[in-house]
């Protein structure tokens, strides 16, 4: 076990180098002379010229990339250029609010597609089955953002049930909260509950097929026992890991959902920074994402590992 | 696992010799999800290619005593809010959605394919590097990395596409890779090494042929994350520059008057809806088709 953790861990780190390089290297496609695309308005060649000081444009990138990742290990990111604010404050001020829109993400989720999945297998190629699949097709292929405005529309417009826009923390008070952020989460969880059935489903064929589900039903055991405790338990170990591996997925799904419904959250501060030509925001977003992203994957390894008694050594 | 094969292949096509491609073919026809996702696609298609003849009324062309009307016998979508006919613009909206979904994934084959070749079956030092830039771009999420490219590119529809491309890009390395790993201890390829084949040509005539249908399959649903990918980009405002429509485009200006008129949210994501459908459809069946031994 311990092995393994440092062979994962050892990998990690090329790949996060990597991935620092090619996230500077973005910097490197501006379209024309950098200092003066983040000057923006401004025209005074003095400025221009602090500015290419002030970031180091005046070196060669090697030199750039070293002074750039040397802040990003100890947490600087640099500064927004539209507000000043330092990246990485404004990353913790947004990622409280996707983690909560993700966690409600996944919830439904899981709510959603294990249960159907079990549903479709345990009836297979009856209407429960069909319906199953039609919903998981459906949900792969609806644009959430599409579905977001017609959720929109029905919920807010036309029933006046849910607000259409904004966010209010869950400590300030937890009912609005919820009211606010229910509707984004269900477009964001619906496309991975669509995911999830579909391989909760294969996953609870191939088991319901094994010798030992055989077994347990000979053995004269309810069929409500057999699946919910001898099949299920079996087919969901794999379910884990792609419950983290979905969270790419989501991070991707915030972006235009939070952009729909006019949440604060990770999201929406990478759309604003994009149009306010912001590149250090970008870029430290970016990294940001992908850290977690490879992080949650090794958590989610090693949780495969401790779950799986067959692969502890 | 051969013995398995040989049987099946043969209870299958009951002893007639024919090419593997023409077997898959009519397993294909036999899915009638994948048939129905092939037509819908056809008539999108269709559509794309002849927009300039059949669309009703010109897609740019403002009207404003036509500001918002609903759905008429005039107007079958309604209009939009530069009085607009939403019809003609949903109909040339399916060029740059289709343009979209292709050429990216034509430059994610382009840059893919070779690397993954190039990575498989050499190995060792450029195996490793590859294979560590490909990780770095899986880490980055799909639309974030494609946004990120396209922010940095410029908005315009040819960025998207090429942010959407490079996005798209490691997932064809990894596969092809993948796949090469598997065909390359073959006795086919060994033989073609034996009588002296130059390493490009065992990649390119031996083993390119072997991982096509897995290519397919993907690119098929990739072409279809491909389009969600452009819809999302001109949705933002970083892919079609307006006036020109497409359907990202037309839901970003629905949404600011959902009150008003929402039919001008219906048309354009019902589009978006159908056609990667289809191509999920269809990529499904010929996941089916291509490969039995898989599900």
């Amino acid at each position: 076990m311990l092995n393994f953790l440092a062979r994962r861990l050892a990998q990690i780190v090329p790949t996060l180098f990597f991935v620092s390089v090619l996230i500077f290297s973005l910097q490197q496609l501006l379209p024309g002379d950098p200092a003066l695309v983040m000057a923006g308005e401004e025209r005074d060649p003095a400025v221009i010229e602090q500015i290419r000081h002030q970031y180091r444009l005046d070196q060669p990138v090697p030199v750039q990339y070293a002074y750039w990742i040397k802040g990003v290990l100890v947490g600087d990111f640099g500064e927004s250029l539209r507000n000043k604010m330092p990246v990485r404050e404004l990353i913790a001020q947004k990622l409280p609010v996707t983690l909560q829109l993700g966690a409600m993400a996944i919830i439904i989720a899981f709510l959603i597609g294990i249960p159907a999945g079990i549903v479709a297998a345990v009836k297979k190629g009856t209407a429960w089955d069909y319906g199953a699949n039609f919903f998981a097709l459906w949900g792969i292929s609806t644009p959430n953002f599409w579905l977001g405005i017609m959720l929109i529309f029905l919920f807010s417009i036309e029933l006046g049930w849910l607000p259409a826009s904004g966010y209010v923390p869950l400590t300030e008070n937890w009912r609005a909260s919820l009211a606010a952020t229910i509707m984004p989460a269900f477009v964001l969880g619906n496309a991975i509950a669509a995911i999830l059935m579909r391989h909760t489903r294969s996953a609870m064929l191939q088991v319901l097929e094994s010798d030992y589900v055989r077994t347990a039903r000979a053995k004269g055991l309810s069929e409500r026992s057999v699946i919910l405790k001898h099949a299920m338990r079996n087919a969901l170990t794999p379910i884990i890991t792609l419950g983290a591996l979905e969270l790419g997925t989501l991070l991707s799904g915030a972006v235009l959902t939070e952009q729909i419904f006019s949440i604060p959250g990770f999201g929406k501060l990478i759309v604003d920074a994009v149009f306010n030509r912001d590149y250090a925001v970008v870029q430290g977003v970016v990294l940001v994402t992908a850290t977690v992203y490879i992080t949650l994957n090794l958590v989610a390894d090693v949780a495969y590992i401790l779950v799986n008694p067959r692969l502890r050594g | 696992m051969t013995d398995a094969v040989l049987a099946a292949t043969s209870v299958t096509d009951a002893g007639e010799l024919d090419s593997p491609a023409r077997r898959a073919r009519r397993r294909l026809f036999k899915r009638k999800a994948a048939v129905a996702g092939l037509l819908v696609l056809i008539v999108f298609i269709l559509l794309a290619l002849l927009a300039p003849l059949i669309v009703p009324y010109d897609p740019i062309a403002t009207s404003w005593s036509l500001v918002r009307k609903p759905p008429t016998a005039a107007h079958w979508f309604g209009t939009d809010e530069l009085g607009r006919d939403i019809l003609s613009r949903v109909i040339y909206g399916a060029r740059a959605s289709l343009l979209a979904g292709l050429i990216s994934v034509a430059i994610a084959l382009g840059i893919g394919v070779p690397l993954g070749l190039l990575s498989g079956y050499r190995g060792g030092f450029v195996d490793a590097l590859i294979s560590r830039i490909t990780d770095a771009m899986l880490a980055c999420p799909f639309l974030i990395l494609a946004i990120a490219l396209a922010a940095f590119l410029g908005p315009s529809l040819g960025n998207a596409m090429i942010a959407i491309g490079i996005s798209a890009t490691p997932v064809f390395i990894r596969l092809t890779r993948g796949q090469v790993l598997s065909v390359k201890a073959e006795d086919y390829v060994e033989a073609a090494r034996a009588l002296g084949n130059p390493d490009w040509r065992i990649a390119v005539s031996h083993i390119l042929p072997n991982i096509l249908p897995a290519l397919l399959v993907q690119a098929t649903l990739s072409i279809a994350a491909a389009i969600i990918a452009e819809a999302a980009l001109s949705f933002l405002g970083l892919g079609q520059q307006p006036p020109s429509p497409s359907w990202g485009s037309m839901l970003n200006a629905a949404q600011r008057f959902l009150t008003q008129a929402p039919w001008m949210a219906i048309w354009p994501g019902l589009a978006i809806f159908l056609v990667v459908l289809s191509l999920n459809l269809l990529g499904d069946g010929l996941r089916d088709a291509l490969d039995p031994r898989q599900r």
